[in-house]
């Protein structure tokens, strides 16, 4: 800005939010429309690239340049790679996992976000004698490596026979969402007026009461942001699947990564530049419909504690 | 439920509902979080291999973990990486925030392109800048097309670099995070310090550095924890862009606990391993909690 030397005067007078008037193609916003344009398309490019790759044959891949668009599109690529690209172990493409991914996403998402909204509820409004003890630990061990936890909790899922089942993964996708939902929930709750709360109390409406009749209708857009939290995360995840399930219930991102990263046959890079594109397309949407809403969650996701 | 406060039959039974309700907090904290930790480092001083065993060993494993050629690699990789992504994107993230808080046009537009790689699972865009680092069809080769026949960038096939092929993609996914979060910390900032700062004719660069930046304190340790806790992470990015190769270049710390754990059928050296990883981030968390803590006193 080279408006430095203004007269104070003129901009007292000026309110916070007006607009001054300023040179459209001034040197200023050229470097800074410039910048962010460049900046937006090496961002935009890897999308780009894998777009147009996904719609080549293989002959125009061998022989052309990443960047340049397809001289003939085709879709086969992508019929192969949701229906028949070979991991290693099946060759039924990536159909397989993504319905393991969605069985996995959505009583995950479900589970994970009813235990920890309630919780939150239960910390905000009836707190009991070392509850808080308990939320420390758990907000704590949020910052506990993955790795530390991943050894004993496949002896707990074996102990009760979930090791390697869906159901298994589910819970700990309960168990690894529960820190940063519950915080998200506890603050949430705390934000509602006291007063509603001690009127439904008076009113003679208990715990669950309370909870389904009063702070769960008002709370829809806390809930917004905790699925949209959930669904990229669990989707996305690849440590738990690996570990907890087997090759015929691997999530979508573990089974992507065997089909493009198996050593045996010819390398087609479209197939697997279209599995990449399928696999990241459900949190892609999400993101895309969500907008701010996302930004909102992925801040609370981000800002623990 | 319809406990009141004049009689209270016990203490246990009170507020019962709140109770059932947060079992499995409970259950999570004490099992999980604490009992599995424990169990994990007092049977990392074990020889456990394909199964958990009681046969104590004292510290040889960690004493084998630092020997282990595979270990070393693995943990200068995450110095580098570490530090390199820590400072790339606290610059990079505080200056495209720094350029989109301008009060310029299409804003939400720019914030869209800069945050959706963030969206993307580590798997996909690992496997995306695998394509486009591929020495022959990726960005060498199109350089190399265009005239320019000796130039050379192939990351992921060379051992000495491999690890910056891997940070190009990791600063891909995750810049546009900590733009957010710089964007919400200038935000925060009052007008009044703009004008006072223009009205002192201070220019906007060191505005930015002298007065913003250090106002924006807890913005930036907020953030800086959060990559910390990220790099500490890092696995999916490197099994899905290089596999921890060429040879075992690119290894790191999560990996080496994985591999030890399911494949080396090993458990004590990934006991050991995975407690070390643990350490690290007490190290980067221990000091923050301090300062978080020392300022909620103060104020």
């Amino acid at each position: 800005m080279a408006d430095t030397t203004l007269d104070p005067s003129a901009i007292a007078a000026s309110e916070p939010y007006g607009p001054r008037p300023r040179a459209v193609f001034s040197p200023r916003n050229i470097f800074l429309y410039g910048t962010l344009i460049v900046v937006a398309v090496y961002y935009l490019l890897p999308l780009y690239v894998m777009v147009v790759t996904s719609l080549k044959g293989m002959p125009e891949i061998r022989l052309g340049n990443i960047f340049s668009p397809p001289m003939e599109i085709t879709f086969e690529p992508w019929v192969k790679a949701w229906a028949t690209a070979c991991t290693g172990l099946n060759c039924d493409g990536l159909s397989r996992g993504f319905w393991n991914s969605v069985r996995i996403t959505v009583p995950s998402v479900i589970l994970s976000i009813a235990i920890a909204s309630v919780n939150g509820y239960a910390l905000a409004n009836w707190r009991f004698k070392g509850a808080d003890i308990f939320f420390t630990i758990l907000i704590v061990g949020a910052f506990i490596p993955y790795q530390v936890m991943i050894y004993p909790i496949v002896i707990m899922l074996r102990e009760i026979g979930l090791y390697g089942n869906l159901w298994g993964l589910v819970i700990v996708h309960s168990i690894f969402g529960m820190p940063i939902l519950t915080l998200l929930f506890r603050n949430y709750f705390t934000s509602v007026p006291e007063e509603l709360f001690k009127a439904a109390r008076v009113d003679g409406a208990g715990f669950w009461a309370i909870y389904l009749k009063i702070m769960l209708p008002m709370s829809l857009p806390i809930f917004v942001v905790a699925i949209i939290l959930q669904v990229t995360g669990i989707w996305n995840d690849f440590l738990f699947g690996v570990v907890y399930t087997r090759p015929d219930t691997y999530p979508m991102t573990v089974q992507l990564n065997n089909i493009v990263n198996s050593v045996q046959g010819v390398k087609e890079y479209n197939v697997n530049m279209a599995a990449t594109i399928l696999t990241g397309l459900v949190p892609l949407i999400v993101y895309f419909v969500s907008g701010k809403l996302f930004v909102r969650g992925i801040a609370a996701g981000a800002v623990k504690g | 439920m319809s406990e009141t406060d004049t009689k209270r039959p016990s203490q246990l039974f009170r507020n019962l509902s709140a109770k059932i309700a947060s079992v499995p907090m409970i259950l999570t904290a004490v099992f999980v979080f604490v009992g599995g930790t424990a169990w994990t480092i007092f049977y990392s001083f074990t020889n456990s291999k394909l199964l958990p065993r009681l046969n104590f060993v004292g510290i040889d494993q960690y004493e084998r973990l630092w020997a282990a050629p595979r270990w070393q690699v693995a943990i200068e990789n995450l110095a580098i990486y570490g530090v390199f992504s820590l400072v790339f994107s606290l610059v990079i993230g505080f200056l495209l925030a720094a350029m989109l808080d301008q009060k310029i046009r299409f804003e939400d537009t720019f914030r869209t392109i800069f945050l959706y790689p963030f969206a993307l699972s580590f798997i996909v865009t690992g496997l995306v800048w695998q394509w486009l680092l591929n020495p022959d069809f990726g960005v060498q080769a199109v350089v190399r097309s265009l005239g320019w026949t000796g130039f050379d960038f192939n990351p992921l096939y060379n051992a000495q670099i491999v690890i910056y092929g891997i940070l190009i993609a990791a600063l891909w996914q995750g810049t546009g995070l900590i733009m957010c979060l710089m964007l919400a910390g200038l935000r925060g900032i009052d007008e009044d310090i703009w004008k006072a700062a223009r009205v002192d004719g201070i220019p906007t660069w060191k505005t930015y550095l002298f007065i913003i930046i250090p106002m924006m304190r807890p913005v930036f340790i907020t953030t800086l924890v959060i990559i910390a806790a990220g790099i500490v992470k890092v696995y999916d990015l490197v099994v899905a862009q290089t596999s921890g190769g060429p040879g075992i270049a690119s290894e790191v710390p999560a990996k080496y606990v994985y591999d030890y754990m399911f494949h080396a059928q090993n458990l004590g050296q990934g006991f050991a391993a995975s407690t070390m990883m643990l350490v690290t981030v007490i190290i980067v968390v221990v000091p923050w909690a301090y300062l978080e803590f020392g300022r909620r006193q103060r104020g």
